[in-house]
């Protein structure tokens, strides 16, 4: 159970590990949340963050929401979120004005280019990384190659596809039938 | 960037299909995160629609990664893209809303207890699903404006295979892709 903390301490606290979140965030949430301020044990952590994961949405944000209710209700997660999000929003708008400023020049649509490149690169090594949670059986591989071939090649509409997929995968994890 | 016919203000036509669809799908990111959502947004905004380009699409979804802060922002970028600031506002509102309000209703339900049998299904159930569509996001990534670029495929493959092997922090690889990008390998 996080102790009571005023809402300004928590957006403090939220802005800084979310500006120290250069390429995901979750390690430095840890950090500050239970090595530092010890506002959680390290089995809190763990459980908020379970519960976080399975909420849809970014899992980061739901986590800020979650601790930062339980620390001082609704003014706390407005606080936590807004922590979060405020200047990362900023500077992510920043570099949307910039690139419209200086993206036609070549060196910079080129360097745009080379950027894509490798952040494809590294969303692939994520999904590798995530595939090793499926476990080695028929029946999740193929949900698994059925999410890619219908929403990345064929490009079906993403809600046609869970709709039909999603039960499938709740059905045989609820009855832990993989 | 697609503004109305005067110019001045964002078109409404544009902002609250965007919004609700956003919401939509915000509310199906369960278990890969934010990310996976990403070939269904590029589907809907550039395909579907055109209100972008897969070329801008991309650029966008770099930039947010290249940023500190959560990684969803991407979504806020291509808000802003697609209808100015009525539409990074309406894009973030919708990524972020109704997951929020679901966690505080979550926090209410239960405190302190594990995720229970169902919750723990949903969540285990749609892992292959999520692993497909982030390995959909690389793809579309990779694929761009549809045309294969032997050389961009080459360096995502090397900046992949370091980040599997090594701990280093993926910030200095999109930084060494931009400038390999700009001394024109690619």
């Amino acid at each position: 159970m996080p102790p009571k903390i005023a809402p300004f301490a928590l957006f403090l606290a939220f802005s800084e590990l979310a500006l120290s979140g250069f390429g995901g965030v979750l390690p430095f949430a840890y950090r500050t949340l239970v090595e530092r301020r010890r506002w959680l044990t390290p089995e809190d952590f763990a459980k908020l963050l379970a519960f976080s994961q399975v909420m849809p949405g970014p899992t980061i944000c739901n986590l800020s929401v979650m601790f930062g209710y339980r620390a001082s209700g609704i003014a706390g997660s407005a606080a936590a979120l807004g922590g979060m999000i405020a200047l990362p929003v900023a500077i992510v708008l920043g570099l949307g004005v910039a690139w419209h400023e200086f993206g036609t020049l070549p060196p910079v649509r080129r360097a745009l280019t080379g950027m894509s490149a490798v952040v494809a690169g590294l969303i692939l090594a994520t999904a590798t990384k995530m595939s090793r949670a499926v476990p080695r059986r028929a029946l999740p591989i193929s949900l698994s190659v059925a999410a890619f071939v219908s929403v990345g090649l064929m490009r079906l509409p993403l809600l046609a596809v869970i709709a039909f997929v999603a039960p499938i995968g709740i059905l045989l994890a609820w009855r832990e039938e993989w | 960037m697609v503004t109305s016919d005067s110019g001045e203000s964002p078109s409404w036509s544009i902002v609250a299909p965007l919004f609700v669809h956003f919401a939509l799908l915000s509310l199906t990111a369960i278990g890969g995160g934010v990310v996976m959502v990403a070939p269904e947004m590029q589907r809907y905004v550039v395909d579907s629609h055109h209100w972008i380009t897969a070329e801008q699409f991309s650029a966008a979804f770099a930039l947010a990664q290249a940023a500190p802060g959560p990684n969803f922002l991407y979504i806020t970028l291509i808000g802003w893209e697609v209808a100015g600031w009525a539409g990074a506002a309406a894009a973030t509102l919708a990524a972020l809303g109704p997951p929020a309000a679901l966690s505080v209703a979550m926090v209410h339900a239960s405190t302190s207890r594990a995720p229970g049998r169902l919750a723990r299904a949903v969540g285990k159930g749609l892992v292959p699903i999520s692993v497909g569509l982030v390995f959909s996001t690389g793809w579309i990534l990779l694929r761009g404006s549809g045309s294969w670029d032997r050389r961009a495929a080459m360096l995502a493959l090397v900046a992949a295979a370091i980040t599997l092997r090594t701990k280093i922090n993926p910030v200095w690889l999109i930084l060494a892709g931009a400038v390999v990008g700009a001394a024109g390998f690619v």
